[in-house]
């Protein structure tokens, strides 16, 4: 029986998707080890705590619930000193981290802090002995790794999307705690948190991906992917670097080996010649489209479905047939 | 300003390359090695500021074995002042135990900025530099985009899902590196020459202890072979019925 931790990200007050992962995957490691305590700390403003019962419908036992009005934003030394005091060692056997944006900040510094190792960026784990074995993907995917975590407690955060949240619900225990830090007193302060048009989903979430590359001669032209990814409806748009390069497309937006790394249910390239640094990035897709005039471009080796032609006939038509399918469905 | 940047030294892995026979490391036979790729991004913002903000001393450290010093040549060659080498061979896989190396070599040496890669392209831990910013008691930003620096304090943005922050924070500090910021220069002849005669330290290593090893590592299974449905708009339709029917993603 072990005890387990997990810290649950939120944004403007609102716990995220990667939040009720990291629950999900504390929950199902206590219960594997034949029925430990989950223990979540949710750290931000006032009102957080009014929203701890979503962290219970995920298993969570007991919610340490962290408000500060100084907290609205993330702030990398307060949250980091306030997990490493929330995890003390001897009390938890792991500490579940998300591999999102702000736990790729905040799990390494608390991993020193606490002077415990911790595995990054891992798609799956299981707990062995002393050890804990996770998966992690390296040399930009291209190999996989199984890694051995010792010590206590180990910490490792979740590829975001790895594991699927699964509801298991409980009325966890709610207190209140202090930051361990004055938030007066960080010295690395959040000035400004600029949301992006919401239109979208976040390219790590969205199950679907519609990218175009230089195939779309224009950032005008880039309607097209972002009307097929509104005919999917639950789709994210992406580019290549030749794109994001050239400025059609934010830099936010670049898929690949030094862009951001995604692995949907769905990933349509259109006009995407299939270099080995964009493949670095989407190459674990489940089915891949791929919408070239060349034969001969590479994406189509590892595309699961390929139209050979021009996209500017294709796409439209294209287009047209998802909301036809869509609709279908309703 | 004074900046050091910490390189990695690592495979090119966009060739093919093999596992070796013990099952959790590369088959040396054919590797290439090159800088990280992020840290090369890191070497030229470090560059760049001192261009831009008057004279300074731009420092290039890296952990690991021998055959690094041609990478720090490279970074010399660059226009970096000097290297230092940190012995250690092999390279733990840990990032708590090369953030302690480092952090030990330099905290309190005067530098106002200590640059690193968002991410090694070999581990894909993305945990050094904010480990060792800790270990060193330093503010730290990972994975900026942008960045200013101006009277002791710097702006930088760094990209969420969905969302930029701006962050703010004093210097000296830690900021790890990510794309889109600069892109390296490639040596010039000059640089080159310069580089031969420009100072490489080396000495130990003096790494934390180590929670993290790889037990074993393996090739992802392998897609299967792709498959033309058709060409042209008149494959759309066949498109839409395997996507619905065969892979149910529709
Ligand atoms: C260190 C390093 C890191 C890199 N990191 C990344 C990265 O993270 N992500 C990334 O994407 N790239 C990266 N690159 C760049 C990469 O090597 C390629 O240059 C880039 O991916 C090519 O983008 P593309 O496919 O849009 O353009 P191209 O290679 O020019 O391909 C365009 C394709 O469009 C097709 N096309 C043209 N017109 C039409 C039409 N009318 N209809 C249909 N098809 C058409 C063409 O046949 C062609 O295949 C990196 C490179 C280096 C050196
Ligand atoms: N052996 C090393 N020598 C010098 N710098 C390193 C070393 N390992 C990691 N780093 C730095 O830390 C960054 C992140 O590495 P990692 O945490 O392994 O992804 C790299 O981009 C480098 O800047």
């Amino acid at each position: 029986m072990a005890d387990m931790f997990a810290c649950a990200e939120s944004r403007s007050g609102s716990f995220r998707k990667v939040a009720f992962e990291a629950v999900t995957a504390a929950r199902h490691a206590a219960d594997a080890s034949g029925g430990g305590k989950v223990t979540v700390l949710a750290i931000g403003p006032p009102g957080l705590s009014a929203k701890a019962a979503e962290l219970g419908r995920f298993g969570a036992d007991r919610v340490i619930v962290v408000e500060h009005a100084g907290l609205a934003r993330y702030s990398p030394e307060v949250f980091a000193a306030t997990a490493a005091v929330q995890l003390q060692p001897g009390s938890f056997r792991v500490g579940f981290f998300s591999a999102s944006a702000e736990g790729r900040d905040l799990a390494p510094r608390v991993a020193a802090v606490l002077g415990v190792g911790l595995a990054s960026d891992i798609t799956a784990f299981e707990i062995s002995g002393d050890a804990v074995l996770a998966r992690h993907p390296v040399y930009v995917g291209k190999a996989v790794a199984t890694l051995r975590l010792t010590g206590t407690p180990a910490l490792v955060s979740l590829r975001p999307g790895a594991i699927a949240p699964v509801e298991q619900a409980r009325t966890p225990q709610v207190e209140v705690a202090a930051p361990a830090l004055d938030p007066a007193a960080a010295r690395v302060v959040v000035t400004e948190l600029a949301q992006r048009a919401a239109a979208r989903m976040d390219l790590g979430e969205a199950p679907v991906v519609v990218s175009g590359g230089r195939g779309l001669k224009s950032a005008e032209n880039f309607k097209l992917v972002e009307d097929l990814a509104s005919a999917f409806g639950n789709a994210a748009v992406g580019a290549t670097r030749a794109v994001t390069d050239d400025g059609w497309r934010p830099s936010s937006d670049q898929i690949g080996q030094t862009g951001r790394l995604v692995s949907p249910a769905l990933y349509v390239a259109v006009g995407i010649s299939g270099a080995i640094q964009h493949l670095a990035g989407m190459r674990t897709a489940k089915v891949i489209v791929a919408i070239n005039r060349d034969k001969d471009a590479p994406i189509f080796k590892v595309a699961d479905y390929g139209i050979v032609g021009d996209l500017f006939e294709i796409v439209p038509p294209l287009i047209e047939a998802v909301k036809r399918a869509r609709a279908e469905q309703q | 300003m004074k900046i050091a940047v910490c390189i990695k030294r690592v495979p090119d892995t966009e060739m093919r390359f093999a596992i070796a026979s013990d099952g959790k490391s590369l088959d040396p036979a054919g590797l290439k090695f090159d800088i990280s790729d992020f840290d090369g991004y890191a070497v030229e913002v470090a560059l760049r500021l001192n261009e831009q903000h008057g004279p300074g001393e731009v420092v290039v450290v890296a952990l690991g074995p021998d055959a690094l010093q041609e990478t720090l040549r490279k970074a010399l060659s660059m226009g970096v002042d000097r290297g230092v080498h940190l012995q250690a061979d092999p390279v733990p896989f840990d990032g708590l135990a090369i953030a302690g190396a480092l952090a030990a070599e330099l905290k309190g040496q005067g530098f106002d900025l200590i640059l690193f890669g968002r991410v090694a392209t070999d581990t894909g831990n993305g945990t050094v530099g904010p480990m060792a910013a800790q270990l060193m008691d330093l503010p730290c930003v990972t994975a900026i985009a942008k960045l200013d620096i101006a009277a002791g304090n710097g702006t930088a943005q760094r990209e969420l899902e969905g969302a930029t922050e701006t962050v703010g924070f004093p210097l000296p500090a830690v900021l790890t590196i990510d794309e889109g910021i600069a892109r390296p220069r490639l040596p010039s002849l000059k640089g080159i020459m310069a580089a031969k005669k420009k100072p490489i330290e080396s000495r130990p290593a003096q790494l934390g202890p180590v929670h993290l090893t790889v037990e074993k590592l393996e090739f992802p299974p392998e897609r299967a072979a792709g498959r033309i449905v058709g060409e042209g708009p008149e494959a759309v339709a066949e498109l839409i019925r395997l996507l619905h029917e065969e892979a149910k993603v529709l």
